[in-house]
């Protein structure tokens, strides 16, 4: 079963990965990935402020995990989603997945992660000393999932 | 009786993050265009339907979804986790 987290509180990537890394006797491929608050390009990020669907966040996240076990062979995946307003660097998000292949292992972290960005209800505002601002969805978010569609 | 909900900017368009409404409509599409003639900011909130993700008891659906026996629809922009 895959582990699935939304919280607001900060936390320590490394030793989530090794939690995660730690359940897992039978994959010897373990692969993640972060996602960490950076600068806007003026350069005056003060606060990174995210919105989400208290519920569905969790089911639309259950459920993306649940596709990538059955479409590739995978041990366990892991996703762990923040929440409300964090500063510059802080770390985001992360996903990890583990296999006994590498190859199911990158694949399922990428798919995870393509569609985390734009198939679980989150909204970023960038707070800047310019005022705040949702961040816009990019159209090759939108684009990274056709080629996960055509299998 | 249904409950609606918003997030984002269709949230602060809206100026408000849930309300219950009496509906006729029987898609989500429908729904919208109930909520459009009410008043200019929710007009001015679905004015654009490209830029609107809808869903039904908290799956993501098409705006042409039936929405018959829901009992939540909720209505934000494009998703931008990660």
């Amino acid at each position: 079963m895959p582990e699935i987290i939304v919280q607001s509180d900060t936390f320590d990537m490394g030793e989530r990965l090794n939690r995660f890394a730690a359940r897992q006797a039978n994959a010897g491929a373990v692969v993640s990935f972060s996602g960490i608050v950076r600068d806007v390009a003026t350069g005056d990020l003060d606060a990174m402020e995210i919105e989400h669907y208290p519920g569905m966040t969790e089911k639309a996240l259950a459920k993306i995990a649940d596709e990538a076990m059955s479409r590739w062979q995978l041990a366990d995946a892991f996703i762990l989603h923040r929440y409300g307003r964090m500063g510059q660097g802080e770390t985001i998000m992360m996903v990890a997945t583990a296999s006994r292949h590498r190859a199911d292992a990158f694949a399922a972290a990428e798919f995870l992660m393509d569609y985390l960005k734009s198939r679980a209800p989150f909204w970023k505002k960038e707070i800047t000393g310019e005022g705040a601002a949702w961040v816009a969805a990019r159209d090759e978010d939108e684009d990274a999932l056709a080629r996960w569609q055509q299998r | 009786m249904i409950e609606l909900r918003y997030f984002a900017w269709l949230r602060e368009r809206v100026g408000t993050g849930h309300e219950t409404v009496e509906t006729g409509a029987t898609t989500v599409a429908e729904l919208i265009e109930e909520l459009k003639a009410r008043d200019e900011g929710y007009a001015f909130a679905f004015s654009d339907l490209k830029a609107i993700r809808a869903a039904v008891d908290q799956d993501l659906v098409d705006l042409d979804a039936p929405i018959a026996g829901a009992r939540e629809v909720a209505f934000f922009p494009p998703m931008t986790g990660g």
